[in-house]
């Protein structure tokens, strides 16, 4: 990492510290803006750079695309709202399991899957069908409570992990993002990144190499699995509700593609930046619709328009928004 | 465990709803066949001419769906001819899941411009004739789904003529074989491809015909029907047509005794689970050739 980037992360992470204070500061001043509005839609931005993060590490880096990855998401949420709620546990200590449990669900689709030899689309259909089985599941069986959905009794005490003040989710959510550009960035430096990128260019060479393909594969899938169900966990925890077709749903999955591939898949900062853009828009959008009232039903414009970013980003510029700037890094993609 | 008879028009039942998902898998089949490609905008589109034909039934324009399938289709085959010149030719290149992200990015754009322009309201058309139903055992069947079940395998083996007998159906056939010697003795690739594409989408308006009669439209109606799409090609084998129809059959069946013997929800778990057995285990489909 060069002098300049390392300045510009910690100027970075510096402003993403000083927001929440910042913000209040305005709202105090009496400048018309709601701080907890502002600091939710920045702990949203974290929050959706990490799960984007942990399929960019599968889909990004190791090139093994997914459009299921809310399994892993909903696996996590589900565990521990089941063992805080049915069982009595401790948020805070069902968080590793359900992490764990993730990685799990990871490394049982990866072996099933790459056994198989499935790869490309084929993948990313099979890990559809799989969010797809699970979510039925959860509709039906009884410890879910199906589609009634589990609710978490508010008690806002921070051993409880649910905070009175929004401010301190939104450290949490910036923690998990900053643990999270951690992994990426060790991915760009170490030889299991290495061989990932390795895999994702061209797998038949890396096999000649003497690359593990396999394993290499599973074991990536379920780390980014472990990071997704610590991202379902924590989305538990801030709604205090989940059902089957938020945790299972298409558009957890969609929301994490999207970011990852418009901000950069393969890049560090892709899913961030892809995460930072994504709010830009809807927040847009959404005051546009608040001013204007002939545009009301204008929500769903932030989708369209990320939708076609996803397309021109997918046909003609691989490396993401990251790839405009400056030099290419070198977790980039040949391909396209 | 449901009476035998029970099971009997279960089963009758699903193969009617069948007809249809081997017209919309025919029409996946042909486009994966020829192109190479995996249309993830299958359900979407298909989506979109339900509401054509939501909008071309309801005042002031007020056509009988099935009198308008030759409208809809014909729509559905310059929409899906159009798409590909503009759009996914000109990008179809490169890795094949970039060309599954490109028709993923154009659900996303179809789905939420349905939702703005639409609202998210589920809509329905009143036909005269929804109600009636023909008794057959144990089994009432409502007669648009018998309509729709014999117009659905008519199209289909109208196509499968087509595809054998005319000019254009032997180019696209010769197309899907063999690119490069299809390029070599003259045939226009870059404009069969996009017919062959419009010929697969125009085969979902035709469906959506069939199935408005007895079904509703929404934003995410598109949804239910991918799964199920792909599930059926792939079942049956990429590419292969007689493969898409006795998949589609398969498909109906499984899902209407699933819902028969394991309740409403748990029963939809029967597609997605022979869709990953499928391709854990023989990939190539029960009639595909090589793996």
């Amino acid at each position: 990492m060069s002098r300049g980037t390392l300045a510009l992360c910690a100027a970075g992470l510096l402003a993403a510290i000083l927001y929440p204070l910042v913000v209040r500061g305005l709202a105090g001043a009496g400048v018309g803006v709601s701080a907890n509005y502002l600091i939710n839609v920045g702990m949203l931005v974290f929050f959706v750079a990490f799960i984007g993060q942990s399929w960019n590490i599968a889909g990004g880096f190791a090139g093994q695309t997914s459009f299921g990855h809310v399994v892993f998401f909903g696996t996590g949420a589900y565990c521990s709202t089941i063992l805080h709620v049915t069982h009595g546990w401790n948020p805070w200590l069902a968080w590793p399991v359900a992490t764990a449990a993730g990685a799990l669900v990871g490394w049982a689709i990866g072996a099933l899957a790459f056994r198989a030899g499935l790869k490309g689309s084929y993948f990313a259909l099979i890990t559809l069908a799989f969010a797809e089985v699970f979510r039925i599941l959860a509709n039906s069986v009884e410890f879910t409570r199906g589609g009634l959905g589990m609710l978490i009794k508010a008690d806002q005490r921070p051993e409880n992990f649910q905070f009175r003040d929004p401010m301190w989710i939104y450290y949490l959510a910036l923690a998990l993002c900053v643990v999270s550009l951690a992994i990426a960035w060790q991915l760009t430096r170490g030889r299991f990144g290495a061989r990932l990128v390795a895999i994702r260019e061209n797998e038949d060479a890396a096999r000649a190499l003497g690359i593990d393909v396999y394993t290499e594969k599973v074991k990536v899938l379920a780390l980014s699995g472990a990071m997704c169900a610590a991202g379902g966990t924590f989305y538990a925890q801030k709604y205090l509700y989940i059902d089957p077709s938020i945790a299972f749903g298409v558009d957890k999955s969609v929301e994490m593609l999207l970011v990852s591939m418009v901000g950069g898949a393969g890049t560090v900062f892709g899913p961030l930046v892809g995460s930072l853009v994504l709010t830009a828009i809807n927040e847009g959008t959404r005051s546009l619709a608040s001013v204007v009232p002939a545009l009301k039903n204008v929500q769903p414009l932030s989708l369209i328009v990320y939708g076609a970013m996803l397309i021109l980003i997918v046909a003609r510029l691989p490396d993401g928004l990251m790839g405009l700037f400056g030099r290419r890094k070198s977790g980039k993609r040949h391909d396209a | 465990m449901p009476d035998l008879p029970i099971i009997l028009a279960g089963v009758i039942n699903g193969l009617l709803a069948g007809g249809i998902y081997v017209l919309v898998a025919v029409g996946l089949t042909l486009i994966y066949g020829v192109l190479h490609i995996i249309n993830f905008a299958h359900g979407s589109l298909l989506m979109l001419a339900m509401y054509a034909v939501f909008f071309l039934f309801k005042p002031p324009v007020g056509i009988d769906p099935y009198l308008a399938l030759p409208i809809v289709t014909g729509g559905a085959f310059i929409f899906g001819y159009l798409v590909y010149r503009w759009l996914i030719g000109r990008f179809n290149h490169g890795r094949d899941e970039n060309i599954l992200l490109i028709t993923l990015g154009l659900s996303i754009v179809i789905d939420n411009a349905a939702l703005m322009f639409f609202t998210g309201d589920i809509q329905t058309i009143d036909v005269p004739y929804a109600g009636r139903m023909v008794e057959l055992g144990a089994a009432f069947l409502p007669v648009p789904k018998i309509i729709s079940f014999f117009a659905a395998l008519l199209l289909c083996g109208a196509l499968g003529l087509y595809m054998a007998r005319s000019d254009t159906g032997k180019a696209i056939r010769a197309l899907a074989k063999e690119r490069q010697g299809a390029r070599l003795v003259g045939i226009d690739v870059d404009k069969l491809f996009a017919v062959s594409y419009g010929i697969g989408i125009a085969c979902l308006g035709a469906a959506a015909c069939l199935l408005m009669p007895t079904f509703y439209v929404s934003p995410t109606s598109g949804h239910a029907f991918v799964l199920i799409a792909f599930t059926t090609v792939v079942l049956g084998g990429m590419g292969s047509f007689a493969g898409a129809a006795v998949g589609g059959f398969i498909i109906g069946i499984t899902e209407s005794l699933g819902g028969l013997l394991l309740g409403e929800q748990l029963g939809q778990i029967g597609i997605s689970l022979i869709f990953i057995l499928i391709l854990l285990l023989r990939p190539s489909g029960l009639f595909g050739g090589k793996g």
